[in-house]
């Protein structure tokens, strides 16, 4: 594309790394590319620490890329860039400011004078359908009305971009559709006074529904798997086949296998090398019941599946993930299959399913493994827990390995694996299987 | 850091009829402590006989050991206090609506007037021994303890969960066992808090109360705060020094050995069902917990405990709610009757008291010279506020220094000001500036670090994605003093304002008077009035002066603090 005008944003080779002390950088983002033209609305699309918002972070100039370039209307980048609005997922307005006074605040601080910032905030307050609400106080207003605050502060300092970190995920699903369609009826019109906007969502059919380019994130590191056009008109149908077919594809996209991961014979796998979803074992087992039973006789469509269940992708995709990797089911093309294992654990009474869940941790999860084989080593049978937070941390940012560790201490004692001690934050055997040691 | 209410602040009762009768029954009691103690035993106050402080630093050690055990069993009346008077008060609303006053304007007290009261009581109820005045400076640090500790105790109890309430009444616990597995370690967190807030700000009272001056008994424990008096009186510096060190020391190692551990301990009572931020473990409570033979002696004696909890103690059989009953109107109006003739009774005798010596002239002189320290005060309080406001904003929005900020200050906040005070008076007779301006600043130097250390509280807690959007909306100077971080701040700062300020009160009581050897700088103001009229021996003008002062505090408390903090905690927080 040979614009004249240097497109609003350009990101080129951006590279996000975490600097654990020594040891080798941990990879929020990498190699990411990106270019905003006006009048566009771009999603970025991608599950939960896929490193998407780390990128609207760098775009709105709050965070400093590692490395990379990030350019605003074609100049670099210093610290927060003018002419950049941001609506947050948890609204972030002021509780001791009134909804005017929340409005004007962006306002104030462009030095704009007191009759001016009194008739763009009301303009701002009309538009988003906020009038009457001026003197209320946030706390007076449910989450969506909090929400069109937000969005009335940001518009009213009238941004060349709208950026928007999952602006609508702490709604419940009425309320964000509401503020959805009102927010693309507004920009069909011509009305917002925005150039671009950039949505960060993990809902599939909310990119699809809104944007005109998505930009899918694979995580671990945070890459662009894909980027895709959009080629409806607004209003969207979200019925419409081809609108189905979409939403399908990316779901497709999003559960691939990343290339194959090659831990054979060469080197045996590293334990402390993959972050564990923090799934319930009590979820597991539902999900494993309902896709046994009826209507799915053991293999059901996700998109259908997150509908009828009412989960996020963000919910529904780590617990595939997770059941796929301990061997109960397999993900394909975005669908999920029950396996006999799987099938095996979802018709066994609780004691059973205990056995067949810990032999799945012992074949699949060498972290569990290694930490039962650390507590047997030892003469008083018990280890604490930083030791394999450190190590974890060495492959991991630390709220993954707070998180890995928590999963695996769950994992472990439904599983009678191994007991922790929360107090001390060590792990220790079983009475039983302490005495069968010293026996 | 937590952030914590002091309870002046936490109860949303308005005045009423009660505060009024608590007031004159507190001090009716104080008057017939003394009377009492004149009364019954009637001989002439014996000086008892005082061991000699040695100023050689070697005998420091064994001062402080006997500060810190005087600590200790004043810590132990305070939970006995706030275990049956806090309890009793919660579960019986027709005390409560007595008791509770009572504690209010009991913690409005200044502490140090509690002296000239129980002094005379104690040394009249054990006539020349140590005994009497062991029991006298114990009582001191009591009172700086034991209100707030009862408050947050009582406060927890009424605030039970109903859901747990209602099952520990389906498992047929007796009271007993309900007290031990539901409403200790409910109140727990909030309990320790407190207590371990109540210790720091104690040390100051244990100095204060060693070596003590009322009319001709005068008494010298061995202690810390008597070698610093005697140091004074020798003006012999290198031993304030020394004293200083000291208790520089004390204060760390309780610090580390007793305040941390314990605090983070009572972090497992918490009452969440998500898990708390917790920082890292204080390295001695990790001894306890990992050490095998620390760990068998905890069980030992936890056993022993659990034991006892678990006895019934009851021969009644926990029965139904009956919530149809109302409560009986006829009790409560003999109860309130009661009360009035209680109060009235109180009353007169105060009256008479006081109108037996005193004059109109005398209660005139008493308020103005309030106002004289009120001035003090809330100039005080303007100027630490723009000293530390900006100070604490800048620590707390750094993670890395607030880590080390946030331990120091609240050190700084246990240590006993008085220690301080020498070297300033030093500076004053040297200079020959004047003692009404400048022995104000002593009042604030024990208790501007809550100043501190609360701001700092605040501006750390200030959330992420606030500071996300003051960033994307490019708000900065003043504005954003204006319109975001002191509003953001504003309930941590006036729950720190309200503990400096309190505390101001109840130092003017030792800033405004100070002494260098034969030098003697007297400050105009109600802390120097008492602390003039105990060292005469003068206990009419003592009981007015502590009057005037705890209607002092408790005005500014009711007609400030309280509507300031409801109003900011009504602004500042969403839902």
């Amino acid at each position: 594309m040979d614009q004249i005008t240097p497109p609003l944003v350009s990101v080129r080779n951006c590279r996000q790394a975490y600097h654990k002390d020594s040891s080798a950088d941990l990879v929020v983002l990498d190699d990411v590319n990106l270019t905003l033209h006006e009048g566009e609305i771009v999603a970025l699309l991608g599950r939960s620490g896929s490193g998407k918002s780390t990128l609207l972070r760098i775009v709105a100039g709050l965070l400093k890329p590692t490395s990379g370039e990030v350019n605003w209307r074609g100049k670099p980048l210093k610290g927060p860039a003018p002419g950049v609005a941001m609506v947050f997922q948890s609204f972030a307005l002021f509780p001791w400011l009134t909804v005017q006074e929340n409005v004007e605040l962006g306002l104030e601080a462009l030095r704009v004078g007191k009759d001016d910032r009194e008739e763009r905030s009301e303009e701002a307050i009309d538009l988003i359908g906020l009038g009457g609400y001026d003197g209320a106080y946030p706390k007076e207003l449910s989450g969506g009305m909090r929400q069109r605050v937000g969005l009335a502060r940001a518009l009213v300092v009238h941004p060349d971009l709208l950026l928007m970190d999952e602006p609508f995920s702490a709604l419940d699903v009425l309320t964000a559709e509401t503020l959805r369609t009102d927010l693309i009826d507004l920009w069909m019109d011509g009305k917002l006074p925005v150039k671009s906007i950039l949505i960060v969502t993990h809902n599939i059919e909310e990119a699809v529904l809104m944007a005109d380019r998505i930009l899918v994130f694979s995580s671990n590191p945070g890459r662009v798997a894909h980027e895709l056009k959009v080629p409806f008109t607004h209003p969207r149908n979200r019925f419409d086949p081809a609108f189905r077919q979409m939403v399908d594809d990316i779901y497709g996209i999003m559960t691939r296998r990343k290339a194959p991961e090659v831990h054979a014979a060469a080197a045996p796998p590293n334990p402390f090398g993959h972050a564990l979803h923090p799934v319930g074992t009590n979820l597991m087992a539902g999900l494993l019941e309902t896709l046994r039973g009826q209507p799915y006789n053991g293999r059901a469509d996700l998109p259908a599946l997150a509908a009828a269940l009412q989960f996020e992708v963000d919910e529904l995709l780590p617990l595939g993930e997770t059941l796929s990797m301990l061997g109960f089911a397999l993900l394909e093309e975005g669908d999920i299959l029950i396996t006999e294992t799987g099938r095996h654990f979802a018709e066994a009474e609780t004691e059973d399913r205990k056995e067949i869940f810990a032999e799945a941790l012992r074949t699949h999860v060498p972290l569990i493994t290694e930490i039962r084989s650390v507590i047997d080593q030892r003469s008083n049978h018990r280890a604490a827990a930083v030791r394999f937070r450190d190590q974890l941390e060495d492959h991991m940012s630390p709220e993954y390995a707070e998180e890995t560790l928590r999963t695996v201490i769950a994992w472990g004692r439904y599983a009678e694996i191994f007991e922790y001690d929360e107090e001390a934050q060590q792990f220790g055997l079983e009475e039983e299987d302490e005495e069968e040691h010293e026996a | 850091m937590r952030n914590f209410t002091p309870p002046a602040l936490a109860g949303h009762r308005i005045p009423n009829r009660f505060d009024g009768a608590a007031l004159l029954i507190v001090m009716g009691l104080l008057i017939a402590l003394v009377e009492v103690g004149r009364t019954t035993i009637g001989t002439p106050i014996a000086q008892i006989q005082n061991t000699p402080i040695h100023l050689d630093p070697a005998w420091l050690p064994y001062y402080a050991l006997r500060s810190t055990a005087r600590m200790f069993v004043a810590l132990l009346f305070s939970l006995v206090f706030t275990f049956t008077y806090a309890t009793l008060a919660a579960k019986s609303r027709r005390a409560g609506m007595v008791l509770i006053p009572i504690l209010d304007i009991l913690q409005s007290v200044p502490i140090l007037g509690f002296l000239t009261f129980t002094t005379v009581f104690f040394l009249h109820l054990f006539p020349g021994r140590v005994m009497g005045a062991e029991l006298a400076s114990v009582f001191v640090i009591f009172t700086s303890q034991a209100w707030n500790m009862a408050f947050s105790f009582y406060q927890s109890l009424t605030t039970l969960p109903a859901d747990l309430q209602e099952a520990s009444r389906s498992f047929r616990l007796s009271p007993w066992q309900r007290f031990w597995k539901l409403d200790v370690p409910f109140a727990m967190p909030g309990l320790v808090w407190n207590t371990m807030l109540s210790m720091s700000g104690g040390w100051f009272f244990v100095v204060a109360s060693e070596a003590v001056t009322v009319g001709n008994t005068q008494f010298t424990l061995p202690g810390i705060g008597s070698y610093v008096a005697v140091a004074l009186k020798k003006e012999d510096l290198p031993a304030i020094l020394y004293a200083i060190l000291a208790m520089l020391v004390v204060i760390l190692l309780y610090d580390q050995l007793l305040f941390r551990p314990l605090v983070a301990w009572s972090g497992k009572f918490r009452f969440e069902t998500t898990a708390a931020i917790s920082g890292p473990e204080p390295w001695m409570l990790k001894m306890l917990r990992r050490t095998a033979l620390f760990h068998t002696i905890g069980e030992m004696i936890g056993g022993v405990f659990a034991s006892v909890f678990r006895l019934r103690l009851s021969f009644r059989q926990p029965g139904r709610m009956d919530e149809t009953s109302e409560p009986s109107r006829m009790i409560d109006g003999i109860w309130f009757a009661m009360i009035a003739a209680v109060a009235i009774d109180a009353a007169f005798h105060i009256v008479a008291y006081v109108s037996a010596t005193l004059h109109w002239q005398d209660l005139f002189t008493a308020l103005l010279m309030g106002v004289y320290t009120a001035i003090r005060v809330a100039v005080l309080m303007i100027v630490a506020s723009l000293i530390w406001v900006p100070i604490g904003v800048w620590i707390g929005l750094r993670p890395r220094i607030t880590r080390i900020a946030q331990p120091v200050a609240q050190f700084l906040a246990a240590f006993p000001a008085n220690l301080l005070f020498p070297p300033v008076v030093l500076a004053i007779v040297y200079f020959h500036v004047n003692p009404n301006i400048w022995l104000t600043p002593l009042m604030l130097i024990g208790t501007q670090w809550y100043l501190l250390f609360n701001v700092i509280a605040g501006a750390a807690a200030f959330p992420g994605d606030m500071k996300e959007a003051i960033a994307n909306f490019h708000i900065r100077g003043l504005l954003w003093w204006r319109k975001v971080m002191i509003p953001g701040i504003l309930p941590y700062f006036i729950t720190g304002a309200l503990t400096a300020s309190g505390g101001a009160w109840n130092a003017s009581i030792v800033a405004e008077v100070a002494s260098w050897g034969r030098h003697r700088l007297v400050a105009q103001g109600l802390g120097a009035y008492i602390a003039q009229a105990t060292s005469t021996g003068n206990t009419p003008r003592v009981v007015l002066g502590v009057v005037v002062m705890s209607c002092f505090v408790i005005f500014f408390n009711r007609i400030l603090w309280r509507p300031l903090y409801a109003y900011a905690v009504r602004r500042t927080t969403l839902g």
